[in-house]
């Protein structure tokens, strides 16, 4: 065995020096300083939250161009919609924004409502409040945890899925599933909460409630994190606004707009919530409006329940809702409902509507159109995440290439959502 | 939300700054309002609604394309506007035969709202309305070398075979 003194390791020591090289090496040559650099980043990169592929044109460590590539996760939902009766369609909008399912649920069904003209039981319409709240909770927990995930701070990810699996106990508690719950159905919801569910929910709200502080406490006095964040990324809102962005990234910067005050549905008008804005316009805004969020959907998740109406929690519309089971044992006309609306589903009149929702990441919107079939002719989403990616390019050209992946995780897009 | 009558308002004011033809129908349906237009007018109708308008509309919130088939025209095109301030929709959606809408006659509308960038992209993608102007109209989610578009309603569903290793060799140039 040789000795490691024997090796040339102490003469290769020596060769290194600590003074200023003026000639460069030999064999590396000196690029030119405006010379562009394209690289592909993704479909496969954990930091984009999904199969999304950006060009990014370089220059040096500095971002001059990105162009985002789409389509890797198209599977055609709203083509397969086209050949599903309206109560069955839900199950295949829920998986668009895998990541808001109560919304894209309540877009779609909200649409039939309408062309329908159906009225829907207030604690139906609480009920739904309850669930999107909290899964605007959920959704914004993620988020927290895979954005703060993207700037380092690994632990968060692991505290935020804790407190999101404490909202899927939830939905698992009142809609028998964890994810894509297809909880809300046409004409109302597909079953009353459980005993023990609005306990529960209120311990939940008590517990978020100390774990946001920590939260709070633990990333904004973390000095990477806020100096990722603080200042980076702006974009004018004139120009957000023409790119057609909504939600939490045009309320950060200072634009109070979010449907649930501007154009209530789903009786949002009943509850006394604030609409969390930013001032600056950067990625740190954009955070600190999302965890604001949160702490409002938990205000309005506990009036939804301190007010909770009684009454029905689906509509008595036999010709649109099952009959409850205990009908079908001595009701011929039950029974005859039932089997029509299991194998043929409801008809629904002629005529198209575009429902318009705020779900976490903005405007959701539902095109349906019915040609008096039991199936719609066109079901189309108009999903935030799609929308908003175009934005991406304003946010992260002329800032480092680490400020983009700082982009696209405060951008929040699903890719569910935006290839559908 | 416009009503019946404010519709037949903004369905006059379009009518006299872009022409009589311009707006073909108004129709109000559970409460929302939408103003039917000619292909070849749109551009002037959005900008008119947009810029010059009394009540200006500031947010292109959808654009997005439709098939009515069998019914003629079939293919159609939607915008859906939003004033931010007003709290107020308005719905404008052109109908075009096949013909008129692969020869390019729609134009577009990117240079009004940016957003429609992606949006009219995603129409041209699935029911093959070509954009007169669009910088970039290319494929957005199906492959670019994709034949047909898949959302149009003769296109049937199923309609591509699923590659697996013992039945590729049946489908047609599988080895490219």
């Amino acid at each position: 065995m040789s000795s490691p003194l024997s090796t040339p390791y102490r003469e290769r020591e020596e060769s290194v020096t600590l003074e200023r090289i003026e000639a460069p090496l030999a064999g590396t040559e000196v690029e030119p300083d405006a010379e562009l650099f394209t690289v592909n980043m993704g479909p496969h990169h954990p930091a984009t939250h999904g199969v999304l592929r950006l060009l990014c044109t370089l220059e040096g460590e500095v971002v001059r161009d990105v162009v985002p590539l789409i389509g890797y996760v198209h599977t055609g939902i709203e083509k397969s919609c086209e050949d599903q009766q309206y109560w069955k369609a839900i199950t295949f909008v829920e998986r668009m924004d895998y990541l808001a399912y109560y919304f894209n649920a309540y877009a779609f069904c909200g649409a039939v409502e309408r062309l329908l003209g159906e009225e829907v039981p207030p604690r139906a319409q609480y009920l739904r409040v309850i669930h999107m709240e909290l899964n605007r909770i959920a959704s914004h927990l993620f988020w927290l945890g895979t954005s703060a995930l993207d700037l380092g701070a690994i632990s968060m990810l692991w505290w935020s899925l804790r407190d999101r699996d404490m909202i899927l106990d939830l939905f698992e508690m009142s809609g028998g599933q964890r994810l894509h719950t297809r909880y809300f159905q046409v004409g109302g919801v597909i079953e009353d909460i459980p005993p023990g569910f609005e306990r529960k929910t209120r311990d939940f709200t008590a517990t978020m409630r100390t774990r946001i502080n920590q939260y709070e406490a633990l990333l904004d006095e973390n000095q990477i994190f806020v100096e990722r964040l603080r200042d980076v990324g702006i974009v004018s809102r004139e120009r957000l606004k023409g790119l057609g962005v909504s939600g939490p990234l045009i309320r950060a910067t200072g634009d109070p707009w979010d449907l649930r005050k501007a154009m209530p549905y789903c009786s949002y008008e009943h509850f006394d919530f604030r609409i969390p804005v930013g001032t600056v316009g950067d990625h740190y805004d954009r955070y600190r409006v999302r965890i604001a969020e949160m702490r409002e959907s938990m205000r309005i998740v506990e009036q939804a329940l301190d007010g909770l109406p009684e009454g029905p929690y689906v509509t008595n519309n036999r010709k649109v809702a099952l009959p409850p089971r205990h009908e079908l044992a001595t009701s011929m006309e039950a029974l005859i409902h039932h089997f029509k609306l299991v194998t043929e589903g409801f008809r629904v009149p002629p005529g198209e509507v575009y429902e318009a929702i705020e779900s976490p990441r903005g405007e959701l919107g539902c095109f349906v159109v019915a040609d008096g079939s039991s199936k719609p002719a066109r079901v189309h989403m108009r999903d935030p995440s799609f929308v908003n990616l175009q934005s991406l390019h304003d946010m992260a050209q002329g800032e480092l290439i680490a400020d983009l992946v700082a982009s696209i995780a405060m951008l929040d897009p699903i890719l569910g959502g935006i290839d559908r | 939300m416009i009503d019946p009558t404010g519709l037949e308002l903004v369905a006059r004011a379009v009518r006299g700054a872009v022409g009589e033809g311009s707006v073909r129908e108004t129709i109000h349906f559970r409460g929302q309002s939408t103003l039917d237009v000619r292909p070849d007018d749109v551009h002037e109708v959005i900008r008119f609604l947009h810029a010059d308008a009394d009540e200006p509309f500031d947010f292109l919130a959808s654009l997005h394309g439709c098939d009515y088939f069998p019914k003629e025209p079939r293919l159609a095109v939607h915008y859906q506007l939003l004033s931010s301030e007003r709290r107020e929709r308005l719905g404008v959606r052109t109908r075009m035969t096949l013909e008129v809408a692969e020869s390019g006659a729609l134009p577009t509308v990117t240079d009004l709202f940016p957003t429609a960038d992606f949006q009219e992209k995603e129409v041209f993608d699935f029911f093959g309305v070509r954009f007169a102007g669009h910088e970039d109209l290319r494929r957005l989610h199906m492959p670019e070398d994709y034949e047909g578009h898949p959302q149009r309603r003769d296109f049937p569903i199923g309609g591509e075979p699923v590659l697996y290793t013992y039945n590729e060799h049946e489908v047609p140039r599988w080895y490219e």
